[in-house]
């Protein structure tokens, strides 16, 4: 049974099914499409002059008979009983289980006034919001706004600057991406944002909505120095916060995420991957994480699908170790981020000013923990490797210089 | 098993890789080469997981 239809569901469902396992499959999805990708919604399916919806759809599933999978698409978990073994869906249905993989992903936060907020003002995470936000853009608004200068605000920013569209960024961070990079680099973002036109506004929060007339569409923001910025589009994209709701009461821990053991199990029978999931990760002395991104979805889906079944054969489940990566592309920069940051960091390669380079990431004691790199791929990839193999800070300039 | 790589949609995130080295190489003028098109036997789960953990879905394997 699996609980989440998107990357780490449907890479845990293809897992379970090829390693052998050959009895009931369901997966429970909350909207009414086939499993399909995420990252190009910020981006391609933004800027491209036609769209292919089906080049979305995950290949895993491509053909929704191939796994022998019991579908239940627009249907979300409401609850489950650990002592018998059975998930409740929102209609009432009662399906039960050996084995249970939770992967209800994340949804978007929201401004505390944004449910009363005028037309106009979109979020972000799922196709159905993608074809709105595509048809805003297309429209032709004079002036987007985009609250929130995250990963997802940064790269609706850059794709609706390529389609000519008057932007500004706005995010009450000294820096955007503040919560994953060091400040030098947000700011590294920024200047590029800059560069490329943006009207980029940090340090200051976004308050609320101007309607055009009483009760119309918006038309402008209202920001919390006073001051407002002009905008007929909105896209409000501050973070995500894992979907747990449907879990209060069932005896799991939840903490930030549905907490889960080294080896990403989280109760007998019961794994957890993807966005929702949070666990002890002993290549970083166990400190706990959540992990928002594209690769840990695909590697945590396949660990925990295998965990499952090690787990419904009697068997001991290995660690779950990885060394996070992910990439962001905004305007024709590849940003790509291996391992965690940490306050010692080192350029060993390149500049922000050249905008391809490499900065290291240190620990106290003289171990590589992470890399940064802009259009450095191969790099990345490399400090990925570096990492996990516990290699020194010297090493690495040495190796990735 | 043969490895095929859409050109088009590679971005050389080069996570191909770091899974199978033996098989991919992104070299420093940022694209990706084959090193190896018929993979042996030994490589098969690796090429698979290559191709499950490219954020491009950009490689394909022939059987």
């Amino acid at each position: 049974m699996v609980a989440g239809a998107s990357l780490a569901g449907t890479q845990a469902a293809q897992v379970i099914r090829r390693d052998g396992y050959d009895g009931r499959l369901v997966l429970v999805g909350d909207e009414r499409h086939y499993p399909y990708d995420r990252p190009p919604l910020s981006k391609s399916y933004l800027t491209d002059e036609v769209v292919d919806e089906d080049r979305l759809r995950l290949r895993a599933t491509a053909d929704p008979e191939a796994l022998g999978i019991e579908w239940r698409l627009g249907r979300s978990a409401a609850s489950v009983d650990l002592g018998r073994s059975i998930l409740v869906l929102d209609d009432g249905e009662e399906l039960s289980w050996d084995g249970l993989v939770i992967a209800t992903g994340a949804g978007p936060r929201r401004l505390p006034n944004q449910a009363d907020a005028p037309a106009g003002v979109l979020e972000l995470r799922t196709l159905d919001d993608a074809r709105r936000l595509r048809a805003g853009l297309e429209a032709g608004p004079e002036r987007v706004a985009v609250c929130g200068a995250g990963f997802i605000g940064a790269e609706v920013a850059a794709s609706a600057r390529e389609r000519g569209l008057e932007v500004t960024l706005i995010d009450a961070a000294p820096a955007p991406l503040d919560r994953v990079l060091d400040t030098a680099a947000g700011m590294a973002v920024a200047d590029l944002h800059r560069s490329h036109g943006v009207d980029v506004r940090l340090g200051v929060g976004v308050t609320g909505f101007e309607r055009r007339g009483g009760d119309g569409p918006v038309r402008a923001v209202t920001l919390g120095d006073g001051s407002t910025v002009a905008a007929d589009l909105v896209v409000v994209g501050i973070g995500v916060a894992p979907n747990t709701g449907w879990l209060d009461g069932s005896g799991l821990t939840i903490d930030d995420g549905v907490v889960a053991d080294e080896t990403t199990l989280a109760a007998p029978g019961v794994v957890v991957a993807g966005d929702v999931a949070r666990w002890p990760n002993p290549r970083f002395e166990g400190r706990t994480m959540r992990v928002e991104q594209w690769d840990n979805a695909v590697e945590m889906g396949t660990h925990a699908g295998r965990r499952l079944l090690a787990e419904l054969a009697g068997e001991a489940g290995l660690p779950f170790q990885p060394v996070p990566w992910f990439w962001s592309d905004q305007y024709d920069r590849k940003i790509q981020l291996a391992g965690v940051v940490t306050e010692r960091h080192e350029m060993v390669q390149g500049s922000m000013a050249e905008g391809r380079f490499v900065q290291i990431y240190g620990d106290d004691e003289g171990r590589l923990r992470g890399a940064l790199c802009w259009n450095r791929p191969r790099q990345a990839i490399q400090a990925r490797l570096l990492v996990a193999e516990g290699e020194s800070i010297d090493a690495a300039r040495e190796r990735l210089g | 098993m043969k490895v095929v790589v859409d050109f088009d949609l590679c971005e050389s995130n080069a996570v191909c890789m770091s899974i199978a080295p033996e098989v991919f190489e992104v070299r420093d003028d940022d694209f990706l080469y084959i090193l190896n098109e018929n993979p042996g036997p030994e490589l098969h789960e690796k090429v698979r997981e290559a191709v499950e953990r490219c954020p491009k879905q950009a490689i394909s394997l022939e059987e």
